[in-house]
């Protein structure tokens, strides 16, 4: 209360933002005085689905538009595409069963997915979610947002959390921190209660799982141990109610639907809805209409947590090795913390408390706690927030391939970052004038069950007799969980040059080139989005005016007030197909205008019924 | 991917003048080393060594609890999060320093890792080479120990028991070896001199390599007990 802010402009104290980029929806977040704030979209919701379309005008278009394309839409309608961060096409075999996306040629080191014709990279894809939770922050906030922090599941790896960096970068923001998602949550969760003692925050959300161990002492939150799987969450739930609605309906209609894009969509509602009504209900009914026939079940809970069983059980293992990792047993955690939209289910919540002991901290909502964090994470680094420190560490081991094909690990995983490690290289051939060295992420022994992060050229190295070369390389992970790599000739002492050839992932000219295209087009995209805003803004009139229609208030209406409301409903559908925005929005409001007695009388019969307890 | 960035720039030998406000010397000479100007307070170019930048003296037993709170202490002040506004070179220097911060108290925490520090930086070789070679009083168990792997490697079972107790009899001997340990970090602390210091140094390092060689025993046949799923 009674903050005195001084506007000093520029950028020493311009906002930052804290963004939850998730699987299935995302937030953007700020600290407000001392309370972080999720920031709702101009329609007022609170998250916004990563869902990403490209519309027959040209344009994209993110969040609840792209959701209202997914049926209409599917071959260019995009969801889930966290999956496919800092991928190739050969990692995510599995994903793209799940994923009905066409991925075109060469997508081996990035993937490009083919939107009816259109290109896209996954960073690509995400940016669109960036920049209207970007827009939505500047219409709320009203300035111009260009700096935030966004946050990444705590076992991404090297590549998935350079292209998150990526796409914060194609959406005009500077990605000042990544913050691991459990580690977010813990800040939302340790704020102004002074909580002292050992934290494990158990994550699971729409499509990855982390696990992280903290101890929180005078606001230092240092991460013992993380785990987890950036394959596991609720997209592979519905999957498993979705194989049984699509075998249902192919005996039911004597029809297979798995191929079918729109029924697929359609279904993939209906599924999570009944999903998400189990959370509350002992038994619900999925329900799918499509072309004209209906298909019905009911699942009880029972039923339900059986065929999840084992989705359950696979988060398990990764929060025993944490513990161990840690040094914990169960007994020393002293609180448990829920994170993500999955752990609403009864038996994710029935599992951790068997596990941990302790009867899970659920006050926080589990889909807002991240990018909450995530915002006082931002006030951390804006320096509006002192007193509380967040000491993360690295998931991954990080190591070189030596002789034989094994990997010789330097960093460790679980070593708080930024960390280092320096190693000596040199020259096994007379003459020789570059060094590669291949590095790798991961725990296995072998360089074959690794992951491979990138190639490191040690070039223009004075060509010497063998092994008099002595070349001392610094590997670096910084605080948010990238390397980076410098070299210095030992005998020279001079900075040795080395080119990077990152194995997944776009390279820094492709970035560039991306965000000079999308300047070029900035304008014309522009023109094109407010079209397509309008026409989707006159859908939903029009498709509310046409139900009105058969609404009996409909003939209560005297003849001219009809006769009003369809001349207007004929001008918006004249304007609809005007490249004018203007011209929809003005129809949009004439129509409005018109139905608005409709409208009332509409809604005091709801009420009356609704008092006289009938359902409508 | 990984930007490129030039790291690792020395501290110089001397470091007579703060890079910021030029002023000097921006530290004393004599230790403790401090990570700030004493003038304008800027941080600068961090020291790599882990004693002096943790600010205690070079003893192989350290009270843990302090070095804990000297770790918060120190990241409160250097990492990075700290210096998102700074200028570009002071945020370098933040890098720097809380990786030296991290890496050092990931070495010093540990007892193994603590010696093991200390002698390479007083110049002994700790090459994971010497391994190979058997602790005499040990030659013959390891012999008999290395046939029983042999033989559950080839799928005979029944050598288990044998194996399990080989490796209770080698984790009772690192827990023998660890208070060696012990009495001879104390013994380097309280040592006279650096020609004594290092004739105590000489022999942790055979005790390091005989705990190193039989620590790998352990690890050794775990490894093939998961892999035999016994």
């Amino acid at each position: 209360m009674g903050t005195f802010q001084i506007d000093f402009g520029g950028a020493a104290n311009k906002r930052i933002v804290g963004i939850d980029l998730g699987t299935t929806n995302s937030l953007v977040a700020y600290l407000d005085g001392v309370t972080p704030k999720v920031i709702p979209t101009p329609e007022g919701d609170r998250l916004v689905p990563s869902i990403v379309s490209y519309t027959d005008e040209g344009v994209f278009v993110a969040g609840e538009a792209a959701r209202g394309l997914q049926i209409q839409r599917p071959e260019r309608t995009v969801y889930s595409v966290k999956r496919l961060m800092g991928r190739g096409v050969d990692d995510v075999r599995d994903d793209l069963k799940l994923l009905p996306f066409q991925i075109a040629e060469g997508s081996e080191s990035v993937i490009r997915l083919d939107l009816g014709g259109k290109l896209v990279t996954p960073p690509e894809v995400s940016a669109q979610v960036l920049l209207e939770l970007k827009r939505n922050a500047e219409a709320h906030l009203g300035e111009e947002i260009t700096q935030a922090v966004i946050t990444v599941p705590a076992y991404f790896n090297d590549a998935q959390r350079q292209a998150t960096k990526d796409a914060g970068r194609l959406a005009g923001l500077e990605v000042l921190r990544l913050v691991n998602e459990p580690t977010a949550a813990s800040l939302a969760y340790g704020l102004d209660k002074r909580k002292e003692g050992i934290v494990a925050v158990y994550d699971l959300g729409g499509g990855t799982f982390d696990i992280s161990i903290l101890r929180l002492q005078e606001g230092i939150f240092e991460v013992l141990a993380t785990n987890g799987d950036t394959r596991l969450g609720g997209d592979d739930i519905d999957e498993r109610l979705m194989a049984i609605a699509l075998e249902d309906i192919a005996t039911e209609w004597g029809e297979n639907l798995s191929g079918n894009l729109e029924a697929v969509q359609t279904i993939r509602r209906a599924v999570i809805e009944a999903k998400h009504q189990l959370s509350t209900l002992p038994k619900v009914a999925i329900s799918v209409r499509y072309g004209g026939r209906v298909y019905q079940r009911e699942l009880t809970r029972e039923l339900f947590e059986q065929l999840i069983q084992d989705i359950v059980e696979r988060t398990l293992q990764p929060c025993r090795e944490a513990m161990r990792d840690a040094n914990l047993t169960p007994e020393q955690i002293d609180e448990v913390v829920l994170v993500g939209g999955s752990t609403r289910i009864p038996l994710v919540r029935k599992a951790v408390e068997a596990l941990f002991k302790t009867k899970p901290h659920t006050e926080l909502n589990p889909d807002e706690v991240v990018a909450l964090g995530a915002a006082v994470q931002a006030a951390i680094l804006s320096g509006d927030v002192q007193d509380q420190l967040l000491l993360d560490v690295t998931p991954l081991s990080l190591g070189i391939e030596t002789m034989g094909g094994v990997v010789t690990k330097l960093i460790h995983r679980n070593s708080t970052i930024p960390a280092s490690a320096t190693e000596t290289f040199t020259t096994s051939v007379d003459g020789q004038k570059n060094v590669l060295i291949h590095v790798l992420q991961g725990e296995r022994e072998l360089v074959k069950d690794c992951r491979s992060l990138a190639r490191f050229d040690l070039k223009d190295i004075d060509p010497l007799p063998a092994g008099m070369t002595r070349i001392e390389v610094r590997f670096l992970i910084d605080a948010n969980g990238i390397l980076s790599v410098t070299a210095r000739d030992l005998r020279t002492g001079r900075q040795q040059s080395v080119e990077v050839k990152p194995s997944y992932g776009l390279t820094d000219e492709q970035v560039e080139q991306m965000i000079r295209e999308s300047f070029e087009r900035a304008e014309e995209d522009f023109a094109a989005r407010q079209v397509r805003e309008a026409r989707v803004e006159a859908d939903n009139i029009l498709s509310a005016v046409e139900k009105a229609r058969a609404n009996a208030a409909w003939f209560d209406l005297s003849e001219e007030e009809r006769a009003a409301v369809d001349a207007a409903l004929n001008g918006l559908q004249m304007a609809y197909h005007s490249e004018d925005h203007r011209l929809i929005l003005d129809q949009i409001e004439k129509l409005d205008a018109a139905t608005r007695t409709l409208a009332e009388s509409m809604m005091n019969s709801a009420v009356r019924q609704a008092l006289k307890g009938t359902k409508i | 991917m990984s930007e490129l960035r030039i790291l690792g720039e020395q501290a110089p030998a001397e470091h007579p003048h703060c890079w910021r406000c030029g002023n000097g010397p921006a530290h004393e000479h004599a230790e403790p080393v401090s990570l700030f100007c004493q003038f304008c307070n800027t941080l600068q170019p961090p020291v790599a060594d882990y004693f002096s930048f943790f600010d205690l003296p070079r003893h192989l037993s350290l009270d843990l609890a302090e070095l804990q709170r000297k770790f918060y202490a120190l990241s409160r002040l250097l990492h990075p999060d700290r210096y998102t506004r700074a200028a570009e070179r002071e945020r370098r220097y933040s890098l720097e320093a809380t990786a030296i911060l991290n890496d050092g108290y990931r070495v010093l925490r540990d007892p193994v890792e603590r010696a093991e520090y200390v002698l390479r930086e007083a110049g002994f070789d700790i090459g994971e080479q010497r391994t190979r070679d058997v602790p005499p009083e040990l030659l013959e168990e390891v012999f008999e120990f290395n046939m029983a792997l042999d033989e559950l490697k080839s799928g005979d079972e029944t050598v288990v028991p044998q194996l399990m107790e080989s490796r209770a009899s080698f984790v009772s001997l690192l827990a023998e070896i660890d208070r060696e340990l012990d009495a001879h970090f104390a013994e380097h602390d309280g040592a006279a001199g650096r020609e004594a210091r290092r004739a105590v140094l000489e022999r942790i390092r055979k005790i390091l390599n005989r705990r190193r060689y039989i620590r790998n025993l352990v690890a050794e046949v775990d490894r093939q007990l998961t892999a035999q799923g016994a």
